[in-house]
């Protein structure tokens, strides 16, 4: 088939693609240069990022797991309603 | 399934509830103290995050090429926890920059593909919700493509010269530092695969909800 | 082979038909490139110069913009005529039915290019004749995978509901890693001291892309597609 054809020649050229890609020394990326040195004003206390990386994570994860909870709960009883109807 | 996911889901979270303590007892990394510890939590997030794109994906191509409808509902499952671990991912990380490199965000390879396969779950839950029918096609072809991404984001922090610290790290890891990583890392799958079904369910128990109203319409 | 690429040949060629004889798409999208192109002018240009390296990225926001409204029409007027189901009936292989749909959308893409191109280096003091070869190849491996996975979108969404707005929502997240490098390597082009080997390696991951958006596209059209 013609088409398995042309298929396998663009995945051949799609794997042996990276390693041209990385073969070809990547430019250096001039526009991110760390900053070491910020001004003392702008420092944040390292405990509060940490304490918000973890509270959002598990607000969010709390949330999630709520919203699961009653959506599946409204659903089951959907059911259990439509099927004592067909009875 | 459904009697053990309750148990799971509880034991994950006593897991994290935990977490503090131990990741509080590792030991202070030499050159960003304190702030390193948000990787205990940004990494399993980003891992799971892949994984959700992979299994969007791959139960995707079944439910397009093996004909099989269930496979979707594990589809749109996998695409909402992708959304949610995405989000967690694309949080931690900032917070964790802003104090590591002075920036909140760069566009350095991995983070701009990590933007952009989180914009993809958003364009596909989009997409389901306001599609209509004909949409889980539709949203098929688009969680391929969106897993077209995955390995491209892996690599890409060997492949270029980047802020973010490559993959080689988490290997190479010291003892006491790897052992809180990979107990959150578990707490965090078993959390992730018990999520994943229960929203599979939900899906599963809408088809069915679906199919019995279609029944009595034509009854 | 040859029935894959005469089935693509004639799809393309009745798609043209069409086109040739009412000139709808391609005057409406060569209209709404110019006015983007404009409207960007307006207001980037600041005491009568225009910041620099802006030309590029204005150049591919320009084409993506005017692309997602070609590929949208070309379908619309498949759905309105109803001619989608007698196409996807004929006895021809699925992928050859894209492929032809992919290279008229091209065609047409490159004629609006034409235009868009000279314009950008006229209001923008772009340098678009010192590099024509590689130019051109960003200009085609760039179009090539936003088109590819463009029409392959805009094929399955002429059953769903909402398709104006979907198609860019879902199009613009798949398709901006070409658009990331269409715009680096042509500004690596268009830049006061022009870097070649920074405009090549964008090619190459131009190439990358599009070898896996053609791939994908080819492979799920014909599922897709199936009632």
């Amino acid at each position: 088939m013609s088409f398995l054809r042309i298929l396998l020649v663009l995945a051949a050229l799609a794997f042996g693609a990276p390693p041209a890609i990385a073969a070809q020394q990547p430019p250096p990326q001039s526009e991110f240069v760390p900053v070491d040195e910020i001004p003392p004003g702008e420092q944040i206390p390292a405990i509060n990022l940490v304490a918000a990386a973890y509270g959002f994570v598990w607000v969010v994860l709390l949330g999630y797991v709520w919203s699961i909870a009653r959506r599946l709960q409204k659903v089951e009883a959907e059911l259990v309603d439509l099927e004592s109807r067909k009875r | 399934m459904k009697h053990l996911t309750t148990p799971f889901i509880g034991i994950s979270a006593a897991m994290l509830a935990v977490a503090p303590w131990i990741i509080n007892a590792a030991p202070y990394e030499s050159t960003m103290g304190l702030v390193q510890k948000v990787f205990y939590f940004h990494f399993p997030a980003a891992i799971l995050f892949l994984l959700a794109a992979t299994i969007c994906g791959v139960s995707s191509a079944i439910f397009l090429f093996g004909k099989r409808p269930n496979a979707d509902g594990w589809a749109i499952a996998a695409a909402e926890l992708g959304l949610v671990f995405g989000s967690l991912t694309l949080v931690t990380g900032p917070l964790w920059a802003r104090k590591a490199w002075g920036v909140w965000w760069v566009w350095d390879p991995r983070l701009t593909s990590s933007l952009l396969l989180w914009m993809i779950f958003s364009a596909y839950l989009l997409l389901r919700k306001y599609g209509g029918p004909g949409s889980d096609k539709l949203g098929a072809g688009m969680a391929l493509f969106g897993m077209a991404n995955v390995p491209f984001i892996y690599v890409s922090v060997n492949v270029w010269r980047t802020l973010h610290p490559q993959t080689s790290v988490v290997p190479t890891l010291p003892a006491d530092m790897g052992i809180p990583l990979w107990f959150c890392f578990a707490a965090m799958t078993m959390l992730f695969l018990s999520l994943l079904s229960l929203r599979a369910r939900l899906e599963h128990q809408r088809a069915r909800v679906e199919a019995l109203y279609l029944a009595e319409d034509e009854a | 082979m040859s029935a894959f690429f005469r089935v693509a040949w004639h799809v393309m060629r009745k798609d043209l038909t069409v086109e040739v004889r009412s000139k709808e798409v391609l005057l409406t999208t060569l209209f709404f490139a110019v006015s983007v192109v404009l409207v960007f002018s307006f207001a980037i240009v600041r005491e009568g110069r225009a910041p620099d390296d802006v030309a590029a990225g204005i150049l591919w926001v320009a084409i993506s913009f005017s692309g997602t409204l070609a590929m949208g029409r070309t379908f619309e007027r498949e759905r309105y005529n109803d001619t989608l189901r007698a196409l996807i009936l004929a006895p021809a292989e699925r992928p050859a039915i894209y492929t032809g749909k992919l290279l008229g959308l091209l065609l047409l893409l490159g004629l609006v290019e034409i235009v868009l191109v000279p314009l950008i280096g006229l209001l923008f003091n772009a340098p678009i004749l010192a590099y024509p070869g590689m130019l051109a190849a960003l200009l085609l491996l760039g179009t090539l995978g936003f088109a590819a996975v463009g029409t392959l979108f805009a094929a399955m969404l002429v059953r769903v509901r909402s398709r104006d707005t979907l198609l860019p929502v879902l199009l613009y997240p798949i398709t901006i890693p070409v658009m990331i490098a269409g715009v680096r390597g042509t500004a690596a082009l268009f830049q006061a001291a022009p870097d070649e080997s920074m405009a090549r390696f964008w090619i190459a991951l131009l190439i990358f892309w599009d070898a896996i958006f053609v791939t994908l596209a080819l492979w799920t059209f014909e599922p897709v597609m199936t009632e």
